[in-house]
């Protein structure tokens, strides 16, 4: 090691190497074996024992593997389109807002992620909250003497609007937070030079702000896309067993009646190369904009 | 000069109460390079800054051309700037950067939208980096770009959308000794080719007069003076212009009748005139128009404290009667001898008294016996018996 204080890193290091690479590594092993194939261990050519089944077994969950991925993309954008204008807003601001906003956006985040979820399912629920006050203050009366229909409830809960509601609202402080520190760290003269070139406000955003942000965009969208792909928990508690998306097929694999951990580190870490390769075009595609708040 | 173009007119500028423009007025004419000149703090950026259209005056009124422009916003105003550290969009390339304010689509005076052509842009941005000499440098980063071809670009930027008036904000500020040279003679020579007026704003007096057709010196918000670099120079209005361009020895005097002023208690010969009899002056001696002679010719007299070779000439520090003068001559002194001096009429010039009075002008500081302060007030005949020559 050239640094004479680097081997204070060596805790960590090792850490990572346990909980981080270990973990990938065996991932990886169980997803080329099946357990008949381990059970054969010594009896067989080693190369025998790794196997392609369990990949190709998963053409059955392209579907979970599609809704999981269109949700998370859905949900990514639902973030984007409400996290830039706040992000945006709070930067521009005073002070004073930009505090009010930020203890807004972190206060839900003391809360347990798992508590909060069970406050949506409380209010989404069919006799939940929401429908609760749709019946007290008439609405479904409204409706049912207008369209002649038998309404009683608005199906809320069990549903991939739930689904996505739910990753929207854990995720979205991932969305703003960075946006929201590349912006308020923009240097006012480029602004300035901007309107002085005879740049109106729109094109001040346009052709400025919008295109000097996007290295916070690139890592608000990497923050909340990867972890709404994987999710489990939101999926089961909003979208009961309809919604079920590869998190939930993953856990069934490891914990579930299915118990097949070859499948399920297969399909884990497929999911795995999926992302990075998504990352990795995202990355590649706003290289010139990382270069630039470098500077 | 030709016509005027810009007038501030009783421009005050407060931020918080606290006021940085105190009652400005100024014109400035078509085609001049005028230079706002003071120390930091002194306002000179927020008037650049007024005229950009980045702040609006608390009172008074800013003209262009004769229309009064408060409120008009910078976008639409014939000028533009090359700002202190460029300013320059890292996110584009150095062509992109040239041509950022011909793709934004500017209304002509009909009000009708005029949206140039790729090829009119391109033929524009190219004739701008033969101005600035950056042929070849188009699909530079920005960040590839040495300190001078940021500044190039900044200043490209800016002149390719063809303004009336180009304000520049210590533009040389982060280049080393050298390059500046070279830039302030570029930008004279961009100055002269493109024929349009330059306002620049620096806290450096060599670089004012150097490149300035008008200085105006600037301090605590107010103008101190207006003038071509030769007046600021030799017919500084306050102590506070006489010490901030170049060097001066600044005496206390008494204007004893109009082309005699006394200093230590003897009487010179000077030009001016038209002061009261016996009112109490500033008086300003440049260091190089004091000529040193044998000590029993001189007009004054004293003993040399320290000398530092400055390649074309010595500072010399000479002590008068307790009062610390710097001389720049040619000739060597060693410290502790005794010298005389001489100083022709026009080497003095006289100002009237000002708040800066007694502020500046003393070179006690750069002496090594910093312990003996100087004080002009001191009779000189208790220190030296035989007075020089009087008039």
């Amino acid at each position: 090691m050239k640094n004479k204080i680097a081997w204070l890193s060596a805790p960590y290091v090792l850490w990572m190497a346990l909980v981080v690479v270990a973990p990938i590594i065996m991932v990886v092993f169980y997803a080329f074996t099946t357990a008949e194939g381990l059970a054969q261990w010594g009896e067989i050519p080693i190369t025998e024992i790794f196997t392609l089944d369990n990949f190709a077994r998963m053409g059955t969950y392209t579907v979970i593997f599609a809704r999981s991925f269109q949700l998370a993309l859905v949900a990514t954008i639902v973030c984007l389109l409400l996290g830039y204008p706040l992000a945006y807003v709070m930067a521009k601001e005073g002070p004073g807002f930009q505090r009010m906003a930020m203890v807004l956006i972190m206060l839900p985040m003391w809360v347990n992620f798992l508590l909060r979820t069970y406050a949506w399912m409380a209010i989404l629920e069919n006799n939940g909250i929401l429908n609760n006050f749709f019946e007290a203050i008439g609405l479904f009366d409204l409706i049912n003497r207008i369209f002649g229909t038998d309404l009683t409830y608005f199906r809320m809960i069990r549903t991939q609007g739930a689904v996505v509601l739910g990753m929207v609202y854990n995720y979205l402080p991932f969305m703003v937070l960075p946006i929201y520190s590349v912006i308020i760290k923009l240097d006012h003269s480029l602004l300035e030079a901007a309107r002085d070139l005879g740049a109106n406000s729109a094109q001040v955003f346009r052709k400025v702000i919008f295109p000097l942000s996007l290295p916070g965009v690139l890592s608000g969208v990497t923050m909340v896309f990867v972890p709404s792909v994987s999710t489990f928990a939101i999926s089961r508690m909003l979208g009961g067993n309809n919604q079920m998306l590869l998190g939930n097929l993953i856990e069934q694999q490891f914990l579930g009646g299915a118990y097949n951990p070859y499948l399920g580190s297969a399909i884990a870490l497929v999911m795995m190369i999926i992302v990075i390769v998504c990352m990795v075009v995202m990355n590649h595609f706003g290289e010139g904009e990382e270069q630039a708040v470098m500077l | 000069m030709s016509k005027e173009l810009i007038r501030l007119s009783n421009c005050t500028m407060a931020f918080d109460g606290e006021v940085v423009l105190d009652g400005i007025n100024l014109y400035i004419n078509d085609k001049e390079f005028l230079t706002l000149l003071g120390p930091s703090g002194c306002g000179k950026t927020t008037t650049l800054r007024i005229i950009g259209g980045f702040q609006t005056p608390t009172s008074g009124d800013v003209f262009f051309d004769g229309v009064r422009i408060n409120a008009v916003p910078p976008h639409k105003r014939a000028v533009n700037t090359v700002f202190q550290k460029y300013a320059l969009f890292p996110h584009l390339n150095v062509y992109e950067n040239i041509a950022f304010g011909l793709r934004l689509g500017k209304t002509d005076e009909k009000g009708k939208k005029v949206k140039l052509s790729e090829q009119e842009i391109h033929q524009r941005v190219m004739e701008m980096l033969e101005v600035v000499n950056l042929r070849g440098f188009e699909k530079r980063h920005i960040s590839q770009l040495s300190g001078g071809q940021q500044q190039r670009v900044a200043i490209a930027r800016a002149l390719v959308n063809r303004p009336k008036v180009l304000l520049l904000d210590e533009p040389l500020g982060a280049l080393d000794l050298k390059l500046r040279k070279d830039m302030q003679n570029e930008l004279k020579r961009i100055q002269k080719a493109m024929e349009i007026t330059f306002i620049y704003v620096t806290h450096d007096q060599e670089e004012a007069l150097a490149m300035s057709d008008t200085v105006v010196v600037m301090d605590a918000g107010k103008i101190q003076q207006i003038g071509t670099p030769e007046d600021i120079y030799n017919e500084p209005k306050n102590a506070f212009v006489a010490d901030f361009i170049g060097e001066s020895n600044i005496l206390d005097g008494i204007m004893r009748d109009d082309g005699v002023v006394e200093i230590f208690n003897r009487k010179f010969k000077c030009l001016d005139s038209g002061f009261e009899k016996d009112e109490p002056v500033d008086v300003v001696i440049r260091p190089e128009d004091v000529d040193i002679v044998p000590e029993n010719e001189g007009q004054l007299k004293g003993t040399v404290t320290s000398v530092t070779f400055k390649g074309v000439h010595y500072d010399t520090i000479v002590d008068f009667y307790g009062f610390k003068w710097l001389i720049q001559t040619t000739d060597f002194c060693p410290v502790d001898s005794r010298i005389g001096i001489k100083i022709d009429p026009d080497g003095i010039h006289v100002m009237k008294k000002s708040h800066y009075s007694g502020m500046f002008g003393d070179y006690s500081s750069y002496s090594e016996e910093y312990e003996e302060i100087s004080d002009a007030s001191i009779d000189p005949e208790e220190e030296e018996q035989e007075g020089g020559n009087e008039e």
